[in-house]
């Protein structure tokens, strides 16, 4: 068998569809859609203008098509849904009013939702389609002045906390699926650490899409305020389609003085069968302001599923001595493509940024790393450190490194370390030598290439991460 | 234990082993002798199943079940155990993590308790010092930086948490200073016993007076041109491998009956 098999042969387990009637609008994307969704959400006129606005800027943006190195067919903007909730309450007074069939379905994805049930030192807002339906440990974290809950609610009861830092890192022009983002997105996390409180617990979205023909625009908004912590862990996956899907997210992160973000996720998406059919675009655009002095956000991502990954989550270090880091693996099999890595961008004296991703490619796929480091003429002592690895599993796949490096001032200093390695015919019979079996053996050698990421996983992350990568590769070398 | 019966073999479609035969019984210790190029390293590959080699003829029986038709890894689960002359580096993965998950999974084979990361600690430690190996080792990569010399103790590491009944000891001398030298084969010797069975493969004499043999064998051109016991490997540092390998070329050349 050879290593690209045992990487094909896993059946993708969240795959299945959840029954539930949907309210969903009609296909197409027009002023009018944006008011709808707006509507639906009875929105304040602020919120509707942000809409508005970005909309008309998408109007007159063109796809990212030539710069990426992924192909694949035209998306028809037309086509698609962009608003599909579960029918229910509009504002639920406890979890128990939520739809039974929707707290089944995340159960099922492991992620317990009722109040017996979930899960200790992890509280959860639960995303199904375009709305959030639950979110957990709501109260125990109100009490220590923490604000977690849908973006929808937000809106509602926080708007000026909203308004004020809403866009402020990923402008409603910044680029084309930014702007669509901007105009029809319907729901996703807020996160609020005041001033001065370590967040209790670990806050965790997790994203479900279940529509065949919506797509899932979600916004994520995080905001530190002065020496505030907050770790923040995302998961989603998707039911098996013939069709694409896309996923168009905006995720925003602020970090004031002394504050630190620490951001993970487990992207599990699904990535199409094995001749490149089906999958979600995982077109995303994540984008962290060390707005403060000593602040710190952190970017820790394991891509493991998606047709189509196009995402640089992404530091602004604006704030002197701020610190930006970035550590990813990236796994590509089959007929997947993935372009993905960082900008880390230094304004401020004495920043500090940390690149470190590991690509791996097997099957057909096709894996790049892109990444910018720009030190700006104010960035006075700024320093970089960049490592990409890439593993190569088998002889029809393709990994490639884009580095862009700009210094506009003579104190800085930036390192760039990379490598190309393939998992050897000579390692793996060294390991089953040893009574390993092959496909445990694969997955060791992998698990040792991605350690440096996985160790800053929260631990039960880290635990999922290694079993998910043992599950990607099974059935792929000899 | 092992039976060897005319056994053939080939890289890249060159016939390395041309009827190899050979029989090893339990506390017994082999020395395959040979110069460089007779096949030695194939012989010892060819049993621990290395997928470059090709098995084109013969049979291997090990305790009466055919070797060849095992996988690598059932071989090793089964106590066949192979010493690298060039140990394999396995970055990010730690040398206790590594030998745990092989030493369970040979307890798990045999029906036998599986060790958690605490109590594998203290096997290893006290394998480790069979070998003169300190802790640091086993927290490092799977001999990632180790020097030559650390690349062989750890060799002999392994063997000694894995306990196999068959151990193949591939040219475990090249590159090793006395010292080391004298380490290795006092850890191999410790680990010795009636129930087991060592071949060593090696070029020269040296690691023979650290390691005695019972019998010694010398391959050239594919076949084993010469048996002896250990006084063998001392003529052979006298008179080195020529006056046997015109011998070999003399039985190449004798007609085949049929």
């Amino acid at each position: 068998m050879s290593t690209a098999e045992i990487l094909g042969n896993r059946e993708y387990k969240y795959g299945w569809v959840t029954d539930i009637e949907s309210e969903t609008i009609p296909r197409g994307l027009s002023e009018d859609t944006v008011r709808l969704i707006s509507a639906k959400k009875d929105e304040p006129e602020w919120m509707l203008e942000f809409r508005l606005k970005a909309y008309r800027n998408w109007l007159t943006m063109k796809e990212p098509r030539k710069w990426p190195n992924i192909e694949y067919p035209e998306v028809d903007f037309q086509d698609m849904i962009y608003y599909s909730a579960p029918k229910q309450k509009a504002t639920k007074a406890s979890l128990d009013e939520v739809d039974p069939e929707l707290l089944r379905t995340f159960e099922k994805l492991g992620i317990p939702l009722s109040e017996q049930k979930q899960l200790a030192g992890v509280a959860v807002d639960a995303v199904f389609d375009s709305v959030s339906v639950a979110t957990t440990y709501k109260e125990k974290l109100r009490k220590v002045g923490v604000i977690f809950c849908s973006f929808s609610e937000a809106v509602r009861e926080h708007p000026e906390i909203v308004r004020k830092y809403l866009g402020s890192v990923v402008p409603t022009n910044d680029n084309f699926y930014a702007a669509l983002n901007s105009a029809v997105f319907s729901d996703g996390s807020f996160c609020f650490i005041p001033k001065g409180v370590r967040c209790p617990m670990e806050l965790s979205t997790y994203f479900r899409i279940n529509n065949s023909e919506s797509g899932q625009f979600e916004r994520t908004l995080i905001v530190a305020e002065e020496s505030a912590y907050v770790s923040y862990l995302e998961g989603c996956t998707a039911p098996k389609f013939d069709r694409n899907q896309l996923h168009a997210a905006v995720v925003e992160l602020v970090a004031l003085d002394d504050a630190e973000i620490k951001y993970s996720t487990v992207q599990n998406w699904y990535a199409g069968d094995e001749d490149g059919k089906g999958g979600i675009y995982n077109f995303v655009t994540k984008r962290g302001k060390c707005a403060g002095r000593n602040s710190k956000i952190s970017w820790t991502q394991v891509e493991t599923g998606s047709a189509i990954t196009w995402k640089y989550p992404s530091c602004i270090l604006l704030g002197d001595n701020s610190i930006g880091e970035f550590y990813s693996v990236a796994l590509t099999n089959h007929a997947q493509e993935a372009d993905t890595g960082t900008k880390m961008i230094h304004l401020g004296k004495n920043t500090r940024s940390t690149i470190v991703s590991k690509g791996i490619a097997a099957g057909r796929a096709n894996n790049s790393y892109r990444g910018l480091v720009k030190i700006m003429p104010k960035a006075e002592n700024a320093r970089n450190y960049t490592q990409c690895d890439s593993m190569l599993i088998g002889s029809n796949c393709s990994a490639n490194t884009f580095p862009y490096i700009e210094v506009m001032n003579n104190t800085s200093r930036v390192e760039h370390e990379a490598s190309t390695s393939k998992i050897s015919e000579e390692q793996l019979f060294y390991l089953m030598q040893r009574g390993i079996s092959q496909e445990d053996a694969v997955s060791l050698i992998i698990n040792g290439f991605c350690k440096d990421v996985f160790l800053q996983l929260p631990m039960e992350f880290a635990v999922e991460a290694t079993r998910l990568l043992g599950l990607k590769l099974e059935g792929a070398v000899g | 234990m092992l039976e060897i019966r005319n056994l053939h073999a080939s890289v890249d479609g060159n016939e390395i082993l041309k009827g190899i035969n050979l029989t090893i019984n339990k506390g017994e210790v082999h020395a395959i002798m040979g110069p460089n190029g007779s096949g030695k390293s194939t012989l010892a590959k060819v049993l621990a199943g290395h997928p470059s080699y090709e098995v084109t003829g013969g049979e291997v029986l090990y305790y009466g079940k055919n070797l060849l038709d095992m996988s690598p890894d059932e071989r090793a689960r089964e106590g066949v155990f192979m010493a690298f002359q060039y140990p394999v580096e396995v970055p990010g993965v730690s040398n206790a993590q590594f030998l745990r998950l092989a030493y369970n999974e040979k307890q798990k084979h045999l029906g036998q308790e599986e060790l958690d990361p605490l109590e594998f600690k203290d096997l290893l430690k006290e394998k480790a010092a069979l070998v003169e190996m300190d802790a640091s080792f086993m927290t490092r990569s799977v001999n990632e930086g180790f020097s030559g010399g650390e690349k062989k103790r750890n060799e002999i590491l392994q063997m000694a948490v894995l306990d196999p009944k068959l151990s193949v000891l591939d040219e475990t001398d090249s590159g090793l200073d006395i010292d080391a030298l004298r380490i290795v084969a006092g850890g191999v010797n410790k680990l010795h016993d009636p129930e087991k069975a060592v071949i060593v493969v090696t070029h020269y004499q040296r690691l023979l007076n650290y390691i005695v043999p019972d019998f010694v064998h010398v391959l050239s051109a594919g076949r084993i041109v010469k048996e002896g016991g250990k006084e063998l490997a001392l003529e052979l540092e006298e008179r080195g491998y020529d006056w046997l390998k015109n011998g070999a070329n003399k039985h190449t050349a004798a007609p085949v009956a049929s």
